[in-house]
């Protein structure tokens, strides 16, 4: 039962977006500024009663989760009433309940968990909760919606969506024009639905075709071997999406080797390399759809206001939302310079 | 056999027995060397219908995709950085060991060798950091195994996991970008050598020393030995330590050169580098005709056992096929190809 109706949640979200999209995609600039501001607090910068936020997260070990680290610190500083209380990151999900049980006994005020697995920490977010501590949850969804206050989080749908109607929207007037994407790790539901996206915005463009695909890891090394592959495979194409900006240092290095660049590239997730590459133009690459980390600091955000039984600024509600599906802006050079400074590396 | 020893039960079970050991051993001293040669050669024969086979089924599938000299150089690079650390891994397996930090050390090695620091002393510094680094886990591995006693399955599983977590603590998880222009040239076309991509040739002068070293001097011998009866080698006078040490110095050097060719030909450095290697070179190994009890083994056969993992890489990834069907036909494959050289063998034997 919780299941169906996360997807409904999933889904209906992805929709609001792909509509959300769809009316921007007439107009031009305004998007993109209503954006930015996402850099502001959410909450009023004046300081309220103290709130000690504790935060939960999966092991940095790549340039992602580093930057979720931190956003969520920085934003913390921000706040001279909040205590941030940060674990050491984890990838083992017995250890990662052993340190949100400990920030519970600890009685912060409200936790942020991204977990390692969104699953396995269904029962101690529920713990959580019913110590009376709200929990937000961050991008890697409970099991259970009993089990967090509040959910932020990329839209891994949305992410394909933006990829294919940017692409689209450059190739529209080419005829019989070929598609090529480079997915991440395949066995991961985020794959499938970054995928399901794309496919879902090209099938608006009647005169282009999806070639190839291949799955890499998310790694520089396995993007430099696939995407050698796939340019052996396709000796001419005109777009490229690569799910993911890691495997893209691969990808770039493999286009450079075989000496291509009759095609535009399209990237993933919003690393500084990516950005760097798009802002000095030199190469294929010419955007990248954000997954962008600045939702940990959103969701410090979130937290601060949970703590103090605020609302957000600008809405109307009283309280704050449940669920918080973060956009996939598609960053280029002409609106790069909002965007450089959430690149990560 | 079970069928007809009940009607001859009085000596049949007995001739058999009794014949069997007996027709051996002479057949030992005398024809044994050629013997194993042919023995090693069918392997490899086996191997090269295999390869042969792919080949059939590339060009028919992809031809106008695989069958060209850009395809021959992409299979070819891709099987260099793997190819390089499965010659290492094949002289270890040899000898009766497993090295399992290979993809570990290459991680290692690679991140170490692109740290900015690194980076300051361009060509040469980073060559040497991967070499060094390759070379001290080695070290390590091969001091903890010859004389702390411990057993290689353990002793490389826990360089894997502490390899793997220091090069996390040296990058932080970043992908550090190499901006050394010397090393990334070598990656380019530009830098072929009559088409033949640098890295290639780096693969063929260690296969061609490894083939040297195991087939033409003592070093190679004694490995053999080691592998085959340790007991037996060190009564003979050899230092079977030492000799265990060396070997894993050598697979830590192997790695050290993968690295520093893997950060050639992917412009970077990350701690998810190597990922898997250790069961890719394993594999290879296998299929080759290493025998994973120790004591036999060709780096010929290692050499195209890796071949044949990136054609079919190649070929899947041409075809468009995806990596759910990918993985699933590699497992058949494996299975298939080792079927089929036992057969061979046993065929070649009776």
């Amino acid at each position: 039962m919780p299941e169906t109706s996360r997807r409904g949640l999933l889904f209906g979200t992805a929709a609001v977006s792909a509509g959300a999209f769809l009316t921007a995609c007439t107009s031009n600039e305004p998007k993109e500024k209503a954006v930015a501001q996402s850099n502001q607090p959410a909450a009023d910068d004046k300081p309220g009663t103290p709130v000690t936020i504790g935060f939960a997260g999966p092991q940095a070990d790549h340039g992602w989760l580093n930057a979720i680290n931190v956003q969520a610190k920085s934003r913390a500083e921000k706040y001279s009433e909040v205590t941030l209380e940060i674990t050491e990151g984890s990838n083992d999900t017995a250890a990662q309940i052993g340190q949100v049980k400990t920030l519970i006994n600890k009685k912060v005020d409200v936790l942020v968990i991204l977990p390692a697995d969104g699953k396995a920490l269904t029962q101690v977010g529920l713990e959580a909760m019913k110590a009376g501590i709200p929990v937000v949850n961050l991008d890697r969804i409970f099991a259970s919606p009993q089990a967090y206050r509040c959910w932020v989080g990329g839209d891994n749908y949305g992410m394909g969506l933006n990829a294919g109607h940017y692409i689209g929207e450059q190739l529209k007037d080419k005829a019989n024009a070929k598609v090529v994407e480079l997915a991440g790790i395949d066995n991961l539901e985020l794959t499938k639905q970054r995928s399901q996206g794309f496919a879902d915005a090209l099938k608006n463009y009647s005169n282009i075709k999806l070639v190839a695909r291949q799955a890499a890891d998310f790694t520089v090394e396995s993007g430099q071997a696939k995407m050698a592959q796939l340019l052996q495979a396709q000796k001419q194409f005109d777009a490229l999406w690569n799910h993911d900006d890691d495997q893209g240092v691969g990808a770039l290095r493999a286009i450079q080797q075989a000496g291509r660049d009759e095609f535009i590239m399209v990237g993933g997730a919003g690393a500084k390399s990516a950005m760097d590459a798009i802002k000095a133009d030199d190469s294929v690459l010419k955007a990248t759809v954000l997954y962008p980390p600045t939702m940990a600091a959103s969701a410090i955000d979130l937290a601060r206001a949970l703590g103090q039984s605020k609302g957000i600024a600008g809405l109307s509600e009283m309280e704050i939302p449940t669920s918080l599906t973060l956009y996939s802006a598609v960053v280029t050079k002409e609106n790069i310079d909002q965007y450089l400074p959430t690149g990560f590396s | 056999m079970t069928q007809p020893a009940p009607s001859a039960q009085h000596h049949g079970p007995e001739k058999g027995t009794v014949t069997g050991p007996a027709a051996a051993p002479p057949s030992k001293p005398g024809g044994g060397m050629r013997a194993l040669g042919l023995r090693v050669d069918v392997r490899n024969l086996s191997l090269l219908g295999v390869l042969a086979v792919l080949i059939a089924v590339g060009g028919f599938t992809e031809p106008d995709a695989f069958l060209d000299t850009g395809n021959l150089q992409l299979i070819l690079t891709q099987s260099s950085v793997i190819g390089v650390v499965t010659v290492g891994v094949t002289f270890v397996i040899i000898s009766g060991g497993i090295d399992l930090s290979v993809g570990a050390m290459v991680a290692l090695a690679s991140v170490w060798a692109t740290t900015l620091a690194t980076q300051d002393f361009g060509f040469a510094g980073i060559l040497f950091t991967a070499v060094i680094v390759g070379l001290a886990a080695g070290l390590v591995n091969g001091v903890l195994i010859a004389y702390g006693r411990m057993v290689p399955f353990i002793a490389t599983l826990a360089m894997l996991a502490s390899a793997r977590g220091l090069a996390l603590q040296i990058t932080d998880g970043k992908t550090q970008i190499v901006t050394v222009q010397s090393v990334l040239d070598l990656g380019l076309p530009d830098s072929y050598v009559l088409g033949i991509p640098p890295l290639v040739l780096v693969f063929a002068a260690v296969t061609v020393a490894g083939w040297l070293i195991l087939n033409r001097t003592t070093f190679g011998r004694r490995t053999v030995a080691v592998g085959g009866n340790a007991e037996a080698a060190r009564l003979a006078g050899i230092d079977v330590r030492r000799q265990r040490l060396y070997l894993y110095l050598l697979s830590g050097l192997c790695c050290g050169i993968a690295a520093f060719m893997l950060v050639i030909l992917s412009g970077s450095g990350q701690n998810t580098n190597g990922n898997l290697y250790e069961l890719d070179a394993i594999a290879a190994a296998i299929i080759g005709g290493t025998l994973l009890s120790g004591g036999r083994g060709t780096i010929v056969g290692s050499v195209l056992g890796v071949l044949v993992f990136t054609t079919i890489t190649n070929i899947f990834a041409l075809n468009n096929l995806q990596s759910d069907v990918q993985q699933i036909a590699k497992g058949a494959i494996i299975v298939a190809a080792v079927l089929v050289q036992r057969r061979t063998l046993r065929g070649s034997e009776t």
